[in-house]
């Protein structure tokens, strides 16, 4: 195994901790917009996209590179949308005024 | 390593601490929105350098550059437009269509690797054999998804004959093409053979499950996106995509076993084949015998002298576009200064926290949407539950064993002094068997749609009280 892969590994795994560390505090309230907020990032697929595009030669190369970059700067871009659109209704109280509140 | 890709260095590494403090913000509904602007931030600081190591390079060609603006402005304006007109009830749908471009643009990259280096190491041959492998099931497998809860694609578990033998020969030959990938890592017969049973397991994979059981697929494929993302990384020896990769497969993983467990399924029974076509025998009913039914008006004067009430909302009420007359009840009864809250179990809707989302929409605060663990104590100083197009999750027979359900957690609303129930029929929930709870003495019946069944309660509630 060489060492890059082993420093690699290192970090998938290190991630995968902080990962279960990070979002087993998630309340189930939210695990809606958790999900489509992951989902906008593993968009990170995008770089990915744009160093294909920078290294592609001839007519394959550029269509896979072209639905790579469709397909991530969908998932980067509606991602992140949808979420904030979500997480913009979540209010402690109605909009409406309302006596003393409990919140 | 020169000045300018240290500073591309540090700016990945500033990107991938920003996903984990954006997801980290997620802890509260008071921050969350900060956690995901946090995180698109980061997200737009990652493709920016990366735009600047292109330009750096200098290796990419004018035509490349064309593909990769033209693909961006494509792919922006559909995911923009999808995610601003999307209903909030469709969310199931377009979580897998991320779901499913996500890890087809994963598994693009190691295509592209294998086919376009001339040699390829062992352990890059191996990395990208997975991210194809996994990349392409999530692929079809989330759009199969998506056609089921858009309604495509029929919700009941679709099983024809051979198709288990079909998987079986799916599954042997991703492994057996996998195998030769690895050993020739360029040649690209062994490539276009993965990837053709990796399309085709993905649509055997998601075909037979049944349409309840989809929360636990979204998560599942959201999991496996993450994860062909972060194999990509490897391929590409790229640590962000590693980073980000491994934190949305931990998250896919924890969600995919928190609704395996509130819907007692395990999730290989769940993969090997859909609810009811296991040993789901009826439980011997108690008839329709006992049910009391009750009108508007009856439940119009428990809800207005009741001090606290809680209701319990299932797909039923989003199905019926409800949410909104719920709102305007509860919003009602707080006005007569009644104690209201919302009990959400973890599978009320099409995916996790479906219900939250649904309720947030109509303006219901989020401080009284209980998870199940908080909203449970509360139904013995309860006065009213009012149950709305929840049936599986409510049933007390869930806590004795010899039954579909027994062991499933459900929400305790046979410990309220009074159970209102708004349904259609006496017809069964999921798991086909009768539920207890309808014949409990203190339950009462309202038979409507739950829709018309809550527009009519809040007018009786107002002529009450007027």
């Amino acid at each position: 195994m060489s060492a890059d892969l082993m420093f690699d590994l290192t970090v998938f795994v290190l991630s995968l901790l902080v990962g279960f560390e990070v979002i087993s505090k998630v309340p189930a309230t939210l695990h809606t917009p958790l999900m489509s907020g992951a989902n906008s990032i593993h968009g990170i697929v995008l770089v990915g996209a744009m160093l294909i595009a920078s290294t592609a030669r001839g007519p394959a190369g550029y269509v896979l590179a072209f639905v790579a970059m469709a397909f991530a700067t969908a998932n980067v871009v509606g991602g992140y949308v949808v979420t904030d659109r979500m997480l913009g209704m979540f209010r402690a109280r109605t909009p409406q005024p309302r006596k003393d509140g409990e919140s | 390593m020169s000045g300018f890709d240290t500073a591309t260095h540090l700016v990945y590494l500033a990107a991938a601490a920003g996903f984990v403090l954006g997801l980290h913000l997620m802890n509260s509904p008071a921050t969350a929105r900060r956690g995901n602007q946090l995180s698109a931030t980061a997200m737009a600081a990652a493709v920016l350098v990366t735009g600047a190591v292109l330009i750096h390079d200098n290796s990419i060609t004018a035509t490349g550059v064309v593909v990769l603006i033209a693909g961006a402005a494509v792919g922006g304006a559909v995911g923009l437009y999808a995610a601003r007109g999307v209903a909030m009830t469709a969310m199931p749908q377009l979580v897998s269509l991320f779901n499913a471009v996500g890890g087809g643009a994963a598994a693009l990259l190691a295509v592209n690797d294998l086919s376009s280096g001339p040699s390829v190491s062992a352990s890059v041959a191996v990395t990208a054999a997975l991210d194809i492998l996994i990349g392409t099931v999530t692929f079809t497998g989330s759009l199969v998804a998506a056609g089921k809860l858009q309604g495509w694609i029929p919700s009941q578990p679709l099983v024809f004959p051979g198709a288990r033998a079909l998987t079986g020969v799916l599954a042997a030959g991703f492994v057996a093409s996998g195998c030769a990938l690895v050993a020739t890592p360029t040649h690209r017969l062994p490539l276009i053979l993965l990837l053709v049973a990796g399309l085709g397991f993905g649509v055997t994979m998601v075909l037979p499950i049944g349409g309840a059981d989809m929360p636990v697929v979204i998560s599942l494929l959201n999991a496996f996106t993450g994860t062909a993302v972060a194999m990509a990384g490897f391929v590409l020896a790229n640590a962000v995509l590693i980073i980000a990769g491994a934190l949305v497969g931990a998250s896919g993983t924890i969600l995919t076993k928190l609704m395996a467990d509130a819907m007692n399924r395990s999730i290989p029974s769940i993969i090997v084949g859909g609810f009811g076509t296991g040993d789901t025998a009826p439980v011997s009913g108690t008839g329709n015998a006992h049910v009391r039914e009750v009108s508007a008006d009856d439940v119009a004067i428990q809800l207005a002298y009741a001090s606290k009430v809680m209701f319990v909302p299932g797909y039923g009420l989003a199905a019926a576009q409800a949410q909104h007359q719920l709102a305007e009840l509860a919003a009602l009864l707080e006005q007569r200064g009644i104690e209201v809250g919302y009990a959400i179990h973890p599978v009320a809707g099409r995916m996790p926290g479906h219900m939250n989302v649904l309720l947030a929409e109509a303006n219901v605060p989020y401080p009284q949407l209980q998870e199940m663990d908080e909203a449970n104590p509360e139904f013995a100083r309860t006065d009213v539950a009012l149950v709305v197009g929840a049936n599986d999750v409510t049933n007390p027979v869930a806590r004795r064993p010899g039954n579909p359900i027994s062991g499933m957690p459900i929400l305790d609303v046979d410990q309220a002094r009074a159970v209102v129930v708004i349904k259609r029929s006496m017809g069964h929930g999921y798991a086909g068997i009768d539920n207890e709870l309808y014949t409990d003495p203190k339950t009462g019946m309202l038979f409507a749609d739950a829709r018309k069944g809550i527009t009519d309660l809040t007018a009786a509630v107002k002529t009450l009280v007027a």
